[in-house]
């Protein structure tokens, strides 16, 4: 093998494990190396066949109701377990139908208001232009070295900094304790207007948060299908709009945005 | 002492990953019998360890114990596997043609030749490539698992796929 690349880094680039400019370097160098693009071709055509044959294994019924009865001995109930097991077989009474039919109801109460604020809240084709130019702008942060025009991790050094140069006080908020420190801010243009951004980071990765004023109060919040390897998610409160967009796991950035909505600005009622 | 309220919280936190559980025990064990004894046993200790669970990563958590628990079970079950040597000469560059012939036979490499292939993998690399290609596991939710750093994850991930590839070349095909 006589590309130092091959080993080093065509499996990291397989399994996504890259950091941004290491991936990018990685990609204009597979298109010159024929050494490492075979390599990888042959990693994806192992993977490939290991997906395709479906190769986990399903737990058989049997087990599952194993466990769900060794942890009911494992744990004694004196006032339901007993009395309560017999019947939970026995019938479809009318009370399971009212618990049934009322979930049920539920149910299509929830889909018609998804259906109704939907296409209100995610506007037209400009959207997904917007998630465009979140992404773009994501990037350049990361690749032009321009993440942060001002470096602190104290939120009452970055929220002052943003006055003056925004006609908005966006809210900071930092996450430290829960794993996901502020680490800066800088401005950012995006629908033609200046936003603010907010950089957090989780271990090695960065998150960057934009923020700016809407007409519209609250909505809901909305995952974005992920974009060449990155996450999105925009949700609007007390009055701002708000979008998250980083390489963390779609788990991290879901935690990440439900701490944010918690804490950030209260619904105004 | 632990009642009915932390049993249903409990059940509903972790039997949602149950079918991660088994496969990553049957995995390790290359047995339904016993695989299902060591998932069993398995979600009885993280029931009994519930309590400590600090958040995070619940898959995570639990395949960590699944694994401990598979390991100790084994450990006493079954005579030990025979040491990997970890200085191997690997020969990974028989194919050298331009047509890449290995891609072909990796590619349609069927289902009972990649069990055995994958089977037939020391503990060691069976374990990092089973998590990272099967449960879709990143280099530090199988660094937490296996308790190692992200560099031995990286090496045992490297070494578990050229032995896969070799065997997969080396196995018998099928006449088409």
């Amino acid at each position: 093998m006589s590309c130092k690349l091959t080993n080093r880094f065509v499996p990291g680039y397989l399994d996504g494990e890259l950091d941004l400019s290491r991936t990018i370097e990685m990609e204009t160098h597979l298109q010159v190396c024929a050494e490492c693009a075979r390599e990888l071709a042959t990693l994806q055509a192992m993977r490939a066949a290991l997906q395709r044959n479906s190769l986990a294994y399903a737990a058989p019924q049997a087990l599952r109701e194993r466990i769900q009865s060794s942890l009911r001995a494992s744990a004694p109930s004196p006032a339901s377990a007993p009395v309560e097991a017999p019947e939970r077989a026995s019938s479809w009474n009318a009370f399971q139908f009212l618990r049934w039919a009322g979930a049920f109801a539920v149910l299509v109460l929830c889909a018609v208001v998804a259906w109704q604020l939907l296409p209100g809240f995610r506007g037209p084709a400009n959207e997904q232009q917007l998630a465009a130019e979140v992404l773009t702008s994501h990037v350049r942060s990361l690749e032009a070295n321009h993440l942060m025009d001002v470096v602190s991790t104290d939120q009452h050094t970055v929220k002052p900094w943003f006055d003056g140069k925004l006609d908005f006080s966006p809210p900071v908020e930092d996450l430290a304790s829960d794993g996901f420190p502020l680490v800066g801010g800088r401005l950012d243009y995006l629908e033609g207007r200046q936003v603010a951004a907010l950089v957090y980071q989780r271990r090695k990765h960065f998150i960057n948060v934009f923020v700016w004023p809407v007409a519209a109060g609250s909505g809901s919040t909305q995952i974005l299908a992920p974009q060449q390897g990155y996450n999105m998610t925009r949700w609007s409160r007390g009055g701002f709009q708000f979008w998250a967009v980083s390489d963390v796991s779609a788990v991290d950035l879901a935690e990440f945005v439900r701490l944010l909505e918690t804490r950030s600005v209260p619904e105004s009622k | 002492m632990q009642g009915t309220a932390s049993r249903e919280r409990f059940e509903q936190a972790v039997l949602p990953h149950l079918d991660a559980a088994y496969s990553l025990a049957r995995w390790l064990t290359r047995n339904d019998e016993d695989a299902q004894d060591v998932t069993q046993e398995s979600f009885l200790r993280a029931f009994r360890f519930f309590d400590g669970y600090q958040g995070g990563n619940m898959r995570a958590w639990l395949l960590t114990i699944v694994r401990n628990t598979c390991y100790t079970w084994l450990h006493q079950n079954r005579p030990p596997e025979s040491a990997v040597e970890f200085d191997e000469e690997i020969h990974s560059e028989e194919f050298s043609a331009d047509t890449n012939p290995e891609l072909q036979v990796l590619a349609s490499a069927d289902k009972a030749t990649l069990q055995r292939a994958l089977e037939e993998l020391p503990e060691m690399f069976r374990e990092a490539l089973v998590l990272r290609e099967i449960e879709g596991m990143s280099y530090k939710e199988i660094a937490d698992v296996a308790s190692v750093s992200i560099g031995t994850v990286m090496s045992r991930l490297a070494r578990a796929r050229t032995r896969l590839r070799q065997a997969l070349v080396a196995a018998p095909r099928k006449e088409s």
